[in-house]
């Protein structure tokens, strides 16, 4: 049976709160959630592998502290480039090792006009300035207009509830 | 930092296994034992390298909504709106922004349907227009990182 698109479940959901913040450090990480849940570890690694392949989990493993690796820079990169092209170019973006997220998203004119958002990292703001520098030179005259915005400070940082 | 821990760093961003051992079948992977893997990944949760090991889920499928949202605040209210907004539940990271465009916050509700209420709400208590700036096609996430 085809049941690539059911939705989650009670016990999904229990197993995403369990390891939203991460996986247990222990040799047998699947069997300790399932015990903490009342269920089996195949019935948990079924579940988690159905969740990666139906993208619920984009993936499973390391996420980097980018800022304690020495990456001091990121700047969010936005882009007005043509509608038709946004696609185009959100991939070629999206290629480049730099970038973390890259997307579409809806313009506000006049106040703001761009259709294009790259998150951009680097060492420190030059070498961020660098790598925008080489994103412009990529969109040539389609980059009618861009700007990197970077953060001055967190205001507030809380982890996804759900 | 040493070689072993830029391998585990360099290998483990994309994918880990869902195994009864997992740990072993990644640090045979590298040519360590599995203690020595976990030992080493605690050590670089506790030091900050990494932020997080395990899953990393899409907040849209797990039926949630989630936006981008950004506002114009004078600066000499910026402290007052942040206050407000951040006071929301459904706002889960906020970030000042040297641009006039200077306050960012990603919201995250229960269903896709709450994020125009919650918008409203934060424009009403706040005083200021709420831009919505949600995904309309993502494009790569998540650093393919290199140490």
């Amino acid at each position: 049976m085809c049941n690539s698109r059911r939705s989650l479940d009670e016990l999904d959901r229990r197993i995403v709160v369990a390891t939203q913040a991460g996986l247990p450090l222990v040799a047998e990480p699947y069997l300790q959630i399932a015990q903490q849940l009342g269920t089996s570890e195949a019935e948990v690694m079924e579940r988690m592998q159905h969740m990666l392949e139906t993208g619920v989990i984009r993936r499973i493993g390391a996420v980097p502290n980018h800022y304690t690796l020495g990456f001091h820079g990121n700047g969010m990169s936005v882009w007005d480039v043509p509608d038709d092209k946004a696609q185009l170019y959100g991939r070629r973006i999206g290629d480049l090792e730099f970038v973390s997220h890259a997307y579409r998203r809806p313009r506000h004119p006049p106040e703001w006009r761009y259709n294009l958002f790259a998150m951009v990292h680097g060492k420190d703001r030059n070498e961020v300035m660098e790598k925008v520098a080489r994103i412009a030179d990529m969109l040539g005259d389609d980059n009618r207009a861009h700007e990197v915005l970077f953060s001055t400070r967190i205001l507030k940082k809380t982890g996804l509830r759900i | 930092m040493d070689e072993i821990d830029r391998a585990i760093i360099n290998r483990l961003q994309e994918s880990f296994p869902i195994a009864h051992r997992p740990y072993r079948q990644a640090a045979e992977a590298l040519g360590i034992d599995e203690a020595e893997l976990i030992r080493r990944l605690e050590r670089m949760l506790e030091q900050r390298q990494l932020s997080r090991f395990g899953p990393l889920y899409h907040a849209e499928r797990l039926g949630g909504g989630l936006s981008l949202c950004a506002m114009r605040i004078p600066l000499d209210q910026l402290e007052r709106v942040a206050e407000q907004v951040n006071a929301f539940p459904e706002v889960a990271h906020n970030y000042a922004r040297d641009h006039c465009f200077n306050i960012w916050f990603v919201l995250a509700t229960e269903t896709p349907q709450r994020i125009d209420s919650v918008l409203r709400e934060i424009e009403q208590t706040t005083g200021y227009p709420v831009y919505n700036m949600p995904k309309e096609e993502e494009f790569f996430v998540g650093l393919r990182f290199h140490v």
